[in-house]
């Protein structure tokens, strides 16, 4: 970590959902800068990790933003200290069109960088008038991280596989996207494609059942066989080359 | 012939006072998921504002004592749901049965508050000579109060489409009707929204009570209910959430049930509202213009 303390702390972070205890005092630092991967197998708790800092989901324990405690405050107040999410399912609003959608995540006060989203998807400016019901998977993806890189004031995007259900094709633009939009905020990606995990980001957080088991550079997961069977269920190293 | 064409005018007033209530009860479900049992009361409160405005300031302007009439049903209405909706629902957001109980509870309340302050007995509303002449549409001679109820209740649909349609906090209705977790993931305040949805519904619903007197002639405090009633009927055919469906709904209904009250017998076209209720549920559950509930 830098000399400047992390940009996001999450420290003893337990969330339940009905009965069920999902979070287990998940505590993990994100440096500024780059993107930090939130690895691990199905069900361990990567989504709803995103979510309870977010707030969509009750939540006890710290997570603060800079010098800001995030926990305690509703979820607008938490997007507005500068927090950015692309959620799994994009949850684009299909009846309003592609300029709807990015006018509804425009903050007041804030700088909006229509500019860069139009260099990094500039379909979404031709398809402005269309509704975002109709797009294909890949295009709402576009739109859902468009919105989330709007916003000059957001200081860190929380991203939920944004390369889920797509074509390979596309998969190469989200991923160009993503380390360009890296260049100017920093990114927490949840990432089921090791491959793309492994290209993008610098950090690692895996957890297990709930439980942070492992925090570190990327290639030291990736490249160690034993780790990376251990907290992945990688058969070999390397295999997310 | 005359009697097709008095049967349709009359058939989309009933209508107009109908989407007048729904239009506000489907925003208002669209958006909060809350099902709004107080919302015949706004009507109730805007008809008796209205009529007690325009007995309380004497005018020598029939116009004008009727013009107060509308804005003190208006206010009344909106002033009323308002406080409602931030004194009693928004307490209870998590709770859908609280807010079911706690709406049902300001309905009777209001009611009850109604007819302990002004009797059971119907009220004559003075109207302004020209809204009490009639005009002769196709040789069927219709009062111009009816028509007047048609033209408002077309201007707050083209009021509340360009709301939605241009402005920011229509931008956020509409989407918050789909996806109210997303709208806050965005850094909206959807609170805020849902304050402003209840001032409208309440303030149309206001209106409805007020334009539901020159359309009768009188007010009484039970009307609020039966129209609560078929405003429910309306807003589920046309759509939840979608004020054109609740437009086109509404005027379904109250055609129907005009044509067939006369045609048939009295009550069968009431009988066929729900009939059609039923087949809609059947065949389109999402309504006119929704689409059907996952």
């Amino acid at each position: 970590m830098n000399a400047a303390g992390p940009l996001l702390a999450v420290r003893g972070l337990n969330v339940h959902i009905g009965e069920s205890h999902i979070l287990h005092g998940v505590s993990f630092d994100v440096r500024a800068g780059g993107i930090t991967g939130l690895l691990g197998r199905n069900g361990v708790g990567k989504t709803t990790t995103l979510r309870g800092i977010l707030g969509l989901v009750p939540r006890s324990g710290s997570v603060r933003l800079g010098e800001t405690e995030l926990v305690g405050l509703p979820v607008h107040a938490v997007v507005r200290q500068g927090v950015g999410y692309v959620p799994e399912d994009r949850d684009v609003f299909s009846g309003l069109t592609v300029t709807e959608n990015l006018r509804l995540a425009e903050r007041q006060g804030s700088v909006l960088r229509y500019d860069l989203v139009y260099e990094l998807f500039p379909e979404l400016k031709a398809r402005g008038s269309q509704r975002a019901g109709t797009l294909s998977g890949g295009q709402q993806q576009m739109v859902a991280l468009a919105r989330a890189l709007l916003n000059a004031d957001n200081r860190i995007l929380l991203i939920d596989e944004p390369t889920k259900g797509l074509a390979p094709l596309v998969v190469r633009n989200v991923v160009d996207a993503l380390r360009r939009a890296a260049e100017v905020v920093t990114i927490v990606l949840v990432e089921q494609n090791l491959r793309v995990a492994h290209r993008l980001v610098r950090d690692v957080i895996v957890l297990d059942q709930g439980r942070v088991s492992f925090t570190g550079d990327v290639d030291a997961l990736m490249n160690d066989p034993e780790l990376a069977r251990k907290h992945l269920g990688l058969v070999a190293a390397g295999a997310a080359h | 012939m005359s009697d097709v064409v008095l049967l349709l005018i009359t058939g989309l007033g009933l209508g107009a006072l109908y989407f007048l209530v729904a239009a506000g009860l489907s925003l208002i479900w669209g958006l909060m998921r809350v099902l709004n049992f107080a919302h015949g009361a706004f009507f109730t409160v805007g008809a008796y504002a209205g009529w007690t405005a325009s007995t309380a300031l004497p005018s020598a302007s029939p116009w004008l004592s009727w013009s107060i009439s509308l804005v003190a049903g208006i206010a009344a209405g909106g002033v009323f749901a308002t406080l409602t909706e931030v004194v009693l629902i928004r307490p209870l957001y998590a709770r859908p049965v609280g807010q079911v109980l706690v709406t049902v509870g300001v309905s009777l309340c209001a009611l009850a508050l109604v007819e302990g302050t002004y009797g059971n007995d119907p009220k004559q509303i003075l109207l302004p000579d020209a809204l009490t002449g009639t005009t002769t549409i196709l040789g069927a001679a219709i009062t111009n109060a009816r028509l007047l109820v048609i033209f408002a209740a077309a201007l707050v649909l083209v009021l509340l489409l360009l709301f939605l349609s241009r402005t920011r906090y229509g931008l956020i209705v509409r989407a918050g009707v789909e996806n109210r977790a997303m709208v806050e993931a965005l850094g909206i305040d959807v609170q805020r929204a849902f304050t402003l949805v209840f001032a409208i519904g309440g303030m149309a619903a206001g209106l409805g009570g007020v334009l539901a007197g020159a359309y009768y002639g009188t007010i009484d405090p039970s009307r609020g209910t039966s129209m609560l009633i078929f405003a429910f009927i309306v807003t589920v055919i046309g759509g939840l959430g979608s004020i054109g469906g609740s437009a086109v709904a509404a005027v379904l209904v109250g055609v129907l049930q005009q044509f067939l009250n006369f045609y048939a017998a009295a009550g069968v076209g009431d009988f066929a509202v729900v009939a059609l209720l039923a087949v809609v549920l059947l065949v389109r559950p999402g309504g006119i213009a929704g689409s059907a509930p996952t």
